[in-house]
């Protein structure tokens, strides 16, 4: 009952606190890429692959108090904060969550920037594709964002150590 | 002529009851609606289970199909003249709004949930594989089938496009909410859609809605809003979901043991519950075929699936009550151990249901570029967010919109004989603690 849930919340208590939606999304969906059993369903969006499951299932735990959102006023935008509550750590007490050693990807990708996130997990998305195809790809559903190819070659990169990260 | 150009000697319509008539005048549309693959979609309910609780719902997701169809092809030719569309792209839309439901199977919610499929996936597949449907998109241009998966999967490079079929105000949920309306008998869901299709102006990477037409937006968030609770998320329908999940579930925890013998063995599922499915078996499921084996099913030794099965085939459904997790977490631990002893396994008989499991969705404004909002193009030019616009949206858009409902055998707590149990669990699930 409410597995998927407490899998979520033990996200949270890792990462202590996340910033911005789209980082969430983003982390999310490159942890469930390197086998972390997350089972929040993904399509792709304008801004790359994104679950309004997890989209709901956030607000479900930050209404159930489990989880606290604090919106900060940006200069044309919001943005969201989130962190565990007293209520989500002894609710995710009660639970055997059944998931690996996560912390140390947590913190590579709490480091990195939206953007590259976003390039990351695109790159991903697109990942059954041959390494050319997959960069064509991306400039073509993202060409306002002119990935340079430093940053392509950075994210392969990235997404090699995070996999080895995973097979250990 | 080319194959891309060719027309019909005559128009042919389809009497359709959300939009009078569904007009095909291009050949290839028509031939791919005569296509296995697509006719495949009129033994697949558009709404699932929610027949039985809306009897009307028995539409298909052929039904739905050819109207999406529709709406897309009114909006390219009301489009037709406007400075930033592209003629070239008209048969494209009208394949991929055609086709955009193509890899839907039966009750694809649950059996997707169970057997983590994923039918956009078998949407790319049917499209781009050994395929009726493909030989015909072939017969556009060589590269017309992966154009058309790349605006379905919503990675093709003209937005634009992408936008007519999916988005937060795109041909699919306008379709969608009318016709589940109409088939369900509520009174909610409809909206003034010929207003919205005369105020869509198509801008570089999307569509956007002319300022003027923003109440009849309102119309169809307020309408999206009202048939989220009142039909997609009703509890009775959910209650027959969360049966056929745990249908599907067991079964393969029967197939998986052994020892048990199927007294009908479960031919059209193997490749599902040994994870290797092939299109050729994805394309051989359909509703007709799965309720076969759940009327035959009731038979089965197993006396859990052949309960839920009874259930299922009888509407003889779940009961709930609203569970939140919070303050009733111990609650529910201990309801686990009590079913436990009183030999009702509750790993198939005790379920929290949450809105987050659904597949429908509210309006977002897209905050931090979650999704794409509904822009307004205001007289100046510029584009407005709709909620920074329209007070009724903004009102809604803040709504708590969570719920989660448990799920139980309310007919077997009755039946324990222990009074002393049944009493416990009773007094859990309805608050006389």
């Amino acid at each position: 009952m409410l597995d998927n849930h407490a899998k979520l919340l033990y996200f949270f208590s890792k990462a202590k606190q996340v910033t911005g939606r789209k980082k969430l999304q983003k982390m999310i969906y490159i942890l469930q890429q390197c086998r972390v059993p997350f089972e929040e369903k993904y399509q792709f969006h304008f801004y790359g692959p994104y679950s309004e499951e997890l989209t709901l299932r956030v607000e479900e735990l930050c209404n159930l108090n489990f989880l606290n959102e604090e919106k900060e006023e940006k200069s044309n935008y919001h943005q969201y904060h989130y962190s565990i509550t007293e209520d989500g750590a002894t609710f995710l007490n009660q639970f055997k969550v059944n998931i690996p050693e996560i912390e140390d990807r947590i913190s590579v990708l709490q480091d990195c920037s939206a953007r590259f996130l976003e390039l990351v997990s695109t790159v991903l998305y697109f990942s059954y594709l041959p390494r050319e195809e997959i960069i064509d790809k991306v400039h073509t559903v993202k060409p306002k964002l002119k990935y340079t190819d430093e940053e392509m070659n950075e994210a392969f990169q990235f997404i090699d150590e995070l996999q080895d990260k995973s097979s250990h | 002529m080319a194959y891309k150009d060719e027309q019909l000697i005559e128009e042919k319509v389809f009497k359709d009851p959300v939009h009078r008539y569904i007009h095909v005048r291009d050949r290839a549309v028509w031939d791919l609606i005569a296509t296995p693959e697509f006719q495949r979609l009129r033994r697949i309910k558009q709404l699932g289970t929610t027949n039985l609780t809306f009897h009307g719902a028995e539409h298909s997701r052929f039904n739905h199909s050819l109207g999406v169809y529709e709406i897309v092809r009114r909006i390219t030719n009301n489009f037709a003249d406007r400075e930033r569309w592209n003629r070239e792209q008209r048969l494209l839309c009208l394949c991929a709004a055609l086709l955009h439901d193509l890899g839907h199977g039966p009750f694809s919610h649950s059996f997707e949930k169970v057997f983590k499929l994923d039918h956009e996936q078998f949407t790319q597949k049917i499209i781009l594989g050994d395929t009726k449907v493909n030989q015909i998109l072939k017969k556009v241009s060589a590269d017309f089938p992966e154009k058309v998966a790349d605006v379905i999967a919503k990675t093709y490079s003209d937005k634009l496009v992408v936008s007519l079929i999916s988005s937060q105000i795109d041909a699919d949920r306008m379709d969608y909410l009318q016709r589940d309306a109409y088939f369900t008998g509520v009174s909610y869901g409809h909206f003034d859609m010929e207003r919205i299709l005369r105020v869509m102006r198509p801008m570089d990477d999307q569509v956007v809605i002319k300022s003027t037409g923003m109440h009849a937006v309102e119309d169809y968030i307020m309408s999206r809003y009202q048939m989220y609770w009142q039909v997609y998320f009703h509890p009775v329908t959910r209650s027959a979901e969360v049966i056929l999940s745990k249908i599907f579930q067991r079964a393969k925890v029967l197939y998986e043991d052994d020892s048990y013998q199927f007294q009908l063995e479960p031919t059209h599922f193997i490749s599902f519950f040994e994870e290797k499915v092939k299109l050729s078996d994805y394309l051989k499921l359909d509703d007709m075929i799965v309720y076969y084996y759940f009327q035959q099913w009731q038979e089965e030794k197993d006396d859990i699936l052949a309960d839920l099965c009874y259930r299922f085939i009888n509407r003889h459904l779940f009961k709930y009550v609203e569970y939140n997790p919070d303050p009733q977490i111990n609650a529910g631990m201990e309801l686990y151990q009590l079913f436990k002893k009183a030999g009702i396994n509750p790993e198939y008989y005790l379920v929290v249901d949450s809105s987050s499991d659904l597949p429908y969705d509210f309006y977002r404004p897209g905050e931090e570029e979650e999704r794409l909002p509904i822009h307004l193009l205001m007289p100046d030019g510029g584009l407005k967010e709709l909620s920074r616009h329209s007070d009724i949206v903004e009102a809604i858009s803040g709504k708590k919109r969570t719920d989660h409902k448990l799920y139980f055998p309310k007919d077997r707590i009755q039946a324990i004989e222990d009074t002393d149990l049944k009493k416990r669990i009773l007094d859990i699930l309805y608050g006389k603690e």
